[in-house]
């Protein structure tokens, strides 16, 4: 069968959709930073794929904007990263359900 | 117009300014008081005179200032001063009377603690009197009309610590208040009709023509409101209860105001209005002259007959005083105007003479007034039995040589031709009669027969009081050479008529009738009281010869005809009763009402605070408590989870992408 661009939309909304799942269900906070890089990741195929299938493809436009996303992606994992283990840190555990302190 | 002409208005002027420096003297300064009264009166009558010879110049002589008072708008008040035959005579005699009371004053109040605010009030009196006599516009003569008033108020009650000299003196003001209430009424009337209160202003004067033909058919009841108040000052029936009462005075005061003055100025005031009265006349006659005729007729024989039966020797003379006033009303209004003014001057000088003689008795016996209690004071005090002789028979209208015989007769000659009805006539000859059978009692019970309790230890009054009674009794006897019919330059000067002098007119038919009357009256006192004071036949000594013979007729007229006890039933009681019902209802039903209002107020107070209270407070409360409410259960939505965070933001987003969908 083709490649058509619908394929790879509904991959992307997939892989995003998974991603989501992942962060919104998950106990643990490095799993959440997992579902946040898969929903970026999803991001970074959409992109692609629209590049893909443009009327211009030789100009890497699409490419740029997926290489500039990784870039961020790993800059924000970093921070993330960081932000747990200050966390945990502080409250010995990596289980999001008990940093309720801003519970009203 | 010569200097005391062109500044008549001094005339009044003068005793009132000295009055008020006399209020700012100390009491010590007796001296000072008498002198500067004296000499302010003494002023006062040498302008008269020189007034009074200056209207002798012309006939009909008039001269008249009129001024501007205030302006309101387009409207100006004007007053003015007049001087015309009436008046310059009047002004004489008031002056000339004065003077001779004002030196009598100074022996009989010579006792008296408050002799400087005497004098004062004296004067101020005076200045008042001569305000009245040439005020030009009625309001000018009400203003001094009302200060005439308030100095009799002031002098009647004079001895302020005596209770009754107090009620006298309030019961004369109201009653000539209620007088004055009509007198006022008039004056709007007149102010009204004809736009003009000045009595003369080149032709357009309100008794003038102009204004008077303004009047029309309003000029009777003008002239019977404006009668009011001579009803009142002049003390008519049946407002003459305040004369009698007003005796408690001194008696100078009665002298000079209840005598010969103020109570002169109701006669005045008929004569300077006349052409008001007369309006419209009829063979000489009109409405309201017929009303002045009836009134002081009855005033005159009523007056008289409660006369006869008084003891104290100044109500007699008091109520001889209301019977020749209503005399003086008879003539003005049967058309005698010049008649009744030559009487009113003749009556001022031997009535106020009468007075001073009858206060010289008073203080030779040592204040005793019960002419039952003297007797024999002919050989005690002679000089004062000859001036009073004089008097009393000026008044009781002996002819030939006696002012008031002479008027007396004019008057019963204009009497007699009133072509509407022949009944003042007779009742004027009774009149007459019973003038001289009360002053023949009087002088009987006073001076002659024996000394009885008071005239013991009696002696002549000083020269500075005999000498007004000699000069008043020389005034009397010589005043009726002008008045005599056979030269009557008096009444020629009055009306403005020529007077020719023609000895034949002297006899006339009236002078005959006249005589016998007076003889009659005489002849029939002495024979009556011949032995009053002392005991007769069955008749004890202290029982009066006409209470014995009709003791009923007699307690009646001498309590004056139960006319103060009416009046006390009725007008007093029911003056009484409205004031007692004006203060239930100030007191309880507008005080009820006011307080009703307040309780009102209150009301709406309360139930505001109730409302506030429970409404707006609770309101208020409940919205918090419901503000706290949401925010604890929006608050509770943060379950500090971060995952449901992440969901909500998810739902969000979904939920903005298919909003962006649908509106794209």
């Amino acid at each position: 069968m083709t490649l058509t661009l619908q394929i790879f939309l509904i991959v992307s909304a997939a892989l995003f959709c998974i991603g989501l799942l992942a962060a919104l269900s998950r106990r643990h906070a490095i799993f959440i930073l997992i579902g946040i890089e898969m929903m970026l990741a999803a991001a970074n195929l959409n992109f692609i794929a629209f590049w893909r299938f443009s009327p211009e493809p030789h100009q890497p436009t699409g490419v740029m904007v997926a290489i500039f996303s990784i870039a961020i992606a790993a800059a924000e994992a970093a921070v993330g990263l960081a932000l747990v283990i200050a966390v945990y840190r502080h409250y010995r555990t990596t289980n999001v359900d008990q940093f309720d302190q801003l519970k009203g | 117009m010569s200097w005391p002409v062109a500044n008549v208005w001094l005339i009044p002027a003068i005793p009132i300014a000295i009055s008020l420096v006399i209020l700012s003297l100390a009491k010590s300064r007796r001296q000072s008081a008498a002198g500067l009264a004296i000499i302010g009166q003494v002023v006062a009558l040498a302008l008269s005179i020189a007034g009074f010879l200056e209207s002798l110049q012309t006939p009909s002589f008039r001269a008249v200032q009129n001024f501007t008072w205030f302006t309101f708008g387009e409207t100006a008040l004007r007053i003015g001063w007049v001087l015309d035959p009436l008046a310059a005579a009047m002004l004489v005699m008031i002056a000339l009377v004065g003077l001779c009371i004002f030196i009598f004053s100074i022996g009989y109040m010579a006792d008296d603690k408050n002799f400087t605010r005497f004098f004062a009030y004296l004067s101020f009196f005076s200045g008042a009197m001569l305000g009245v006599v040439i005020a030009n516009s009625l309001l000018l003569l009400f203003v001094f009309w009302e200060l005439v008033g308030l100095a009799s108020y002031l002098l009647i009650g004079f001895w302020i610590e005596r209770p009754r000299a107090a009620a006298a003196a309030k019961k004369a003001f109201i009653t000539t208040r209620i007088g004055d209430m009509g007198f006022f009424l008039g004056m709007l009337w007149l102010y009204h009709s004809s736009g003009t209160l000045l009595f003369y202003d080149d032709g357009n004067g309100c008794l003038e023509s102009v204004g008077l033909a303004m009047l029309g058919a309003s000029a009777t009841f003008i002239a019977l409101l404006i009668f009011c108040g001579a009803i009142g000052k002049s003390g008519q029936f049946p407002l003459h209860v305040w004369l009698p009462d007003a005796m408690e005075g001194p008696t100078p005061v009665s002298a000079l105001i209840h005598a010969a003055t103020m109570v002169a100025a109701g006669v005045f005031l008929v004569a300077r209005v006349y052409p008001l009265f007369s309006l419209g006349r009829i063979n000489g006659v009109t409405s309201s002259l017929t009303v002045v005729v009836w009134i002081g007729v009855t005033t005159a024989l009523m007056a008289a007959l409660i006369a006869i039966a008084q003891a104290d020797i100044k109500r007699i003379l008091a109520y001889s005083t209301v019977s020749q006033l209503g005399l003086m009303m008879v003539s003005l209004g049967v058309g005698g105007v010049a008649a009744g003014i030559m009487h009113l001057l003749a009556h001022g000088f031997f009535k106020a003479l009468l007075f001073l003689g009858a206060g010289s008795v008073i203080h030779g016996c040592h204040h005793e007034q019960d002419i039952r209690k003297m007797g024999g004071l002919r050989r005690l005090m002679p000089v004062t039995f000859l001036t009073y002789a004089v008097g009393m028979m000026a008044l009781s209208g002996v002819p030939l040589f006696f002012s008031g015989g002479w008027t007396k007769e004019e008057i019963l000659h204009a009497t007699a031709h009133w072509p509407k009805s022949h009944v003042p006539y007779y009742l004027v000859l009774a009149g007459v009669i019973l003038t001289a059978l009360y002053m023949t009692r009087q002088v009987i019970y006073v001076f002659f027969g024996s000394p009885r309790a008071a005239s013991a230890h009696v002696r002549e009054s000083p020269r500075v009081m005999t000498t007004p009674l000699i000069a008043l009794a020389l005034c009397a006897i010589f005043f009726s050479v002008v008045l005599t019919p056979g030269w009557p330059w008096l009444h020629g000067y009055l009306t403005g008529e020529p007077a020719q002098f023609d000895i034949k007119r002297s006899i006339q038919p009236m002078l005959f009738v006249s005589l016998v009357l007076v003889a009659a009256g005489i002849g029939l006192g002495v024979l009556v009281y011949r032995r009053a004071g002392m005991p007769d036949r069955r008749r004890p000594a202290e029982v009066d010869p006409f209470e014995y013979a009709q003791p009923a007729l007699f307690c009646f007229l001498e309590n004056k005809m139960w006319i103060d006890e009416l009046y006390g039933r009725t007008v007093i009681a029911f003056s009484w009763m409205s004031a007692r019902l004006s203060d239930w209802m100030d007191r309880y039903f507008w005080d009820g009402l006011v307080r009703a209002f307040g309780r009102l107020g209150q009301l709406f107070g309360i139930f505001t605070t109730n409302v506030d209270e429970l409404g707006i407070n609770a309101g208020v409360d409940e919205t918090m408590t419901g503000t706290r409410g949401l925010g604890r259960v929006m608050s509770s939505w943060h379950s500090g989870q971060i995952q449901t965070y992440l969901g909500v933001i998810a739902i969000g987003m979904l939920a903005l992408l298919l909003l962006y969908a649908w509106l794209v």
